[in-house]
C-alpha cells in the first residue's frame, strides 16, 4: 500500500490487495511508542514530539504504558540497576513489538564504555533491538529517520502466514 | 455519633507503600518514589536514586582535563554550557590563567542563553506535571531557536563541548549578535503571553499555591539552592554574593519569592522565580552584547593543562543552583580526584521533608516545581 | 573573617583539637574530635556556618588512609572554611546529620563509593549503586566484576580488529 494506491483508486473503484500488505500497512503507519526516556536522548526524543519536528505526523503517539504501546524507544543510559526494570517492562508489553535503540548510550555503552562499572554495554544485552539510531544524541531528524527504517521493517512482514 | 463510631471500626484503613517506578512520565527521569500512602495522604516519602549512575567520578580519574569536559556536558544535559563553565572556572583556579576579556563576555552571553532555555524546559515539563498540554508546546517551540543560535555557534544541539578551560572552542560566527537581539525582542512579549496561559491561570494556582511550603532555614540547612531557594526569599545568588567571571559589571535583579498567591515559599513562588530569571536573563545579554570587545578566544588556551599540585572548590551559579568542583590534583595532567557538587542532589533531599501531609498529585507539582535533572544526581 | 582569624578564634575555643595543613587554607581534625569541632563550628554565632556544600570523600592513593573534606560556608557572615577529616580504614568518622541535613545523602555517598563508615547516621545505605554491589568504586585498588546479576559488565572487544 504506497502511492501507486491512490493511483489505482483514481482508476478503478475495487483495488485488489494483499492482505498481508494491509495489515503490515496499518502497524507501521500507526506505532504508539513507550516513551522511555532515561536521560540526555530523552531530551531530544521529547524534541521530536514537540511542534517543529513533530513525531505525530506519522502516527506516533506517547503512550505511558507498556501496555498500549507497540515499540519501545529506548533513549539514553541503560544502568545496570534499571537493565531488570528495561527487561520487565519490554515483556509486559504485547505482541508486535519492537525495539528502538536510540543513542549511543543504548546502542553499545556509549562513551561510558571504558571505565563505566555500572553501565550496560548496549541494551541489546537484555532485550532484541531492531532499528540502531546512532548519534551522542543523534538529532530529532535521525530519530525520525530510524522510525521511517522501522516502518519499512514492518512492512516487509508476513504476520499471515505460519512461520516454517 | 453512633453511626461514624460504627463507620470507623469497620473501616479500618492501613498504610500502603506505592512505588512510583523509575519509569513514570512525571518523574523527571529515573527516579523512583517510595510513598507511604494513609488514603491519598502522604505519611512518608522515600527518593531511591541510583537508576542513571553513570560513574562520571571514576572517569576522571582516568582521562586528562580536556577530555573531562565533555563528560560534565552530560551530568546536566539540559544546562550543559553552565557544566562545562563551571569545570573551566574551577580549572582555570588551578592554572591561574588570565583570560581575554572577549572570552569572558561570550562566555556570559552563553550561560545567560542557556540559563533561559534550561528554564523553559522546566516550565513547559512543570505545565505538562500538573496536566497542561500547551504551555509545553510553545516552551519548546521558543527553546528551538536558541539550539538554533547554538547550532549555528557550535554545531551541537544539546550537549556542546564548547568552553574549554583557557577559552571557547570557536569564536562567534558573524551576525551572531544580530540574531541574538532578534531572538530577545521576539521572546519578551512570550514570556507575557506565556504568563497569560499558565502562571495566572486560576486551576494553576489551585494546584500550586499555598503547596509545599519550604521554610527558609530549612531549606539552608538541607543546602537546597538557586530558584527553589530563591522561592522562599532568601537573596542568595552566587552571580550577586560572590561574583565569579564578570558579573559584577551587570546590572540584574535577583527575583524572589514574595508568597503573592499563597505562602511565601510555596510551589507557585518556585515556578515564578524562574520565569521572572528568564527576563533578567534577557537584560544581561542585551548588556553583554553592547559591550563586546574584540580579540582571540584561543589565545589562553594552554597545549598541556598540567595544573600544579593542590586543590580547588570552584563554585557556580547554573540553572539548578550551586554546582562545585572539587578537584584535587597532583601534578600530572589527569586529576586525582574530581567530585561535582550537583545542586539536584541537596534539592532533592529536600522533598521527604515537604511533600509530608500532603496528596499524592501535590507531590507531582512539588518534584516539578524543585527542577531536578537526574543526570546530575546520579553523576 | 579570614582564614588566620577563623583559626585563631577555633584554637581560643577548643584549643590543640584541629591542626592546619601546612601550605593550604585547610584544618585538619582527626576523628575523636570532629564531633567537639563541628558543633563549634555550626553554633557559635561568630562563626555561624550554616550552610554545609560538600562532603567528598577521597583516597589518600596509599591503600591505607582515606579521608572526606568538608565545604562549609556562612550565609550570614560570608565566609569560607574547609574541613578535612582523615581515617584509617575501618574506623568511624562522627556524623553531623544532627547539624547539617545536607550531610544525610553525602555521607551515604561517601559510604558507597569510597567506604567511609560514618557513625551516628540514621540510614547508612547505598544510595547510588544497588544492595548487593561488591565493592566501592572509587577506592583506587578497585577492579570491576565481571558479571552482574547474568550481564556482562566490561565491553567485550572480542569482534574488534
Amino acid at each position: 500500500m504506497d502511492a501507486t494506491l491512490l493511483e489505482k483508486f483514481d482508476k478503478d473503484n475495487i483495488v485488489v490487495e494483499k492482505l498481508d500488505d494491509l495489515i503490515n500497512w496499518s502497524r507501521a503507519n500507526s506505532q504508539w511508542y513507550f516513551q522511555f526516556g532515561l536521560a540526555c536522548c530523552a531530551i531530544e526524543m521529547m524534541a521530536t514530539a514537540a511542534p517543529r519536528h513533530d513525531l505525530e505526523r506519522f502516527g506516533a503517539m506517547p503512550r505511558a504504558s507498556p501496555r498500549q504501546s507497540d515499540v519501545m524507544i529506548v533513549a539514553g543510559t541503560v544502568t545496570l540497576k534499571m537493565a531488570e526494570r528495561v527487561k520487565r517492562l519490554f515483556e509486559q508489553m504485547s505482541d508486535p513489538k519492537y525495539v528502538i535503540s536510540m543513542g549511543s548510550c543504548s546502542n553499545s555503552g556509549g562513551p561510558y564504555w571504558q571505565y563505566g562499572y555500572h553501565v550496560l554495554k548496549g541494551v541489546d544485552l537484555v532485550v532484541p533491538v531492531d532499528v540502531y539510531v546512532p548519534g551522542c544524541p543523534p538529532r530529532p531528524e535521525a530519530l525520525l529517520q530510524g522510525l521511517l527504517e522501522l516502518q519499512k521493517k514492518i512492512k516487509t512482514e508476513t504476520p499471515l502466514r505460519k512461520k516454517a | 455519633m453512633e453511626e461514624q463510631a460504627i463507620a470507623k471500626s469497620v473501616l479500618e484503613t492501613g498504610e500502603m507503600v506505592l512505588n512510583m517506578g523509575p519509569q513514570h512520565p512525571s518523574t523527571h527521569g529515573v527516579l523512583r518514589l517510595k510513598i507511604h500512602t494513609d488514603g491519598e495522604i502522604v505519611s512518608k516519602i522515600e527518593p531511591v536514586i541510583g537508576y542513571l549512575h553513570r560513574c562520571f567520578e571514576k572517569h576522571c580519574e582516568y582521562l586528562s582535563y580536556e577530555q573531562i569536559v565533555p563528560f560534565t556536558d552530560r551530568c546536566d544535559y539540559l544546562a550543559s554550557m553552565h557544566m562545562d563553565h563551571a569545570f573551566s572556572i574551577a580549572v582555570e583556579k588551578l592554572l591561574d590563567v588570565e583570560l581575554p576579556e572577549r572570552v569572558e563576555y561570550i562566555r556570559v552571553i552563553i550561560a545567560e542563553l542557556q540559563r533561559i532555555a534550561s528554564h523553559l524546559v522546566a516550565l513547559g515539563t512543570f505545565g505538562l506535571d500538573v496536566g497542561a498540554i500547551t504551555p509545553f508546546t510553545w516552551a519548546i517551540r521558543d527553546r528551538e531557536r536558541i539550539l538554533d543560535l547554538f547550532e549555528a555557534l557550535c554545531g551541537a544541539r544539546l550537549l556542546y563541548n564548547y568552553i574549554w578551560p583557557g577559552g571557547v572552542s570557536h569564536d562567534l560566527p558573524p551576525k551572531f549578535v544580530e540574531r541574538t537581539l532578534d531572538f530577545l525582542d521576539y521572546f519578551d512579549p512570550q514570556i507575557d503571553e506565556f504568563n497569560n496561559l499558565l502562571s495566572t491561570n486560576k486551576i494553576f494556582i489551585e494546584r500550586t499555591g499555598d503547596v509545599g511550603v519550604l521554610p527558609p532555614d530549612v531549606g539552608i540547612n538541607f543546602g537546597v539552592t538557586g530558584p527553589s531557594l530563591r522561592g522562599s526569599g532568601v537573596n542568595w545568588d552566587l552571580r550577586k554574593n560572590e561574583p565569579y567571571s564578570i558579573y559584577d559589571k551587570f546590572d540584574f535583579d535577583v527575583p524572589l519569592g514574595k508568597g503573592t498567591m499563597g505562602t511565601i515559599g510555596d510551589t507557585w513562588d518556585r515556578y515564578y522565580v524562574r520565569v521572572l530569571e528568564m527576563r533578567e536573563s534577557a537584560k544581561i545579554i542585551r548588556q553583554a552584547c553592547a559591550q563586546l570587545p574584540d580579540g582571540d578566544v584561543h589565545e589562553a588556551i594552554p597545549k598541556k593543562i598540567r595544573p600544579a599540585v593542590g586543590e580547588v572548590y570552584g563554585r557556580y551559579e547554573s540553572a539548578r543552583g550551586d554546582v562545585g568542583f572539587y578537584i584535587i590534583s597532583n601534578g600530572k595532567n589527569i586529576p586525582l580526584r574530581v567530585k561535582m557538587r550537583s545542586p539536584a542532589f541537596c534539592n532533592l533531599s529536600v522533598l521527604s521533608e515537604i511533600a509530608e501531609g500532603w496528596m499524592i498529585s501535590d507531590v507531582i507539582a512539588i518534584l516539578g516545581s524543585l527542577d531536578i535533572v537526574l543526570g546530575e544526581i546520579d553523576r | 573573617m579570614t582564614f588566620a582569624d577563623i583559626i585563631k578564634f577555633v584554637e581560643t575555643k577548643a584549643a590543640g583539637k584541629s591542626s592546619i595543613i601546612e601550605g593550604k587554607e585547610v584544618i585538619l581534625v582527626s576523628p575523636n574530635n570532629w564531633v567537639e569541632i563541628s558543633t563549634l563550628l555550626k553554633n557559635e554565632s561568630k562563626l555561624d556556618f550554616d550552610y554545609l556544600m560538600c562532603i567528598s570523600s577521597y583516597d589518600k592513593g596509599d591503600n591505607k588512609t582515606y579521608g572526606a573534606a568538608y565545604n562549609l560556608f556562612s550565609t550570614t557572615i560570608n565566609h569560607y572554611l574547609e574541613v578535612r577529616v582523615e581515617t584509617e580504614d575501618g574506623t568511624a568518622i562522627p556524623s553531623v546529620t544532627g547539624l547539617w541535613q545536607a550531610a544525610d545523602w553525602h555521607e551515604r555517598e561517601a559510604f558507597d563509593m569510597m567506604g567511609l563508615q560514618f557513625e551516628g547516621h540514621p540510614n547508612l545505605k547505598r544510595i547510588l549503586l544497588s544492595e548487593d554491589w561488591d565493592g566501592y568504586p572509587l577506592r583506587k585498588d578497585y577492579k570491576e566484576p565481571d558479571y552482574y546479576r547474568g550481564m556482562p559488565v566490561p565491553k567485550d572487544k572480542t569482534y574488534w580488529d
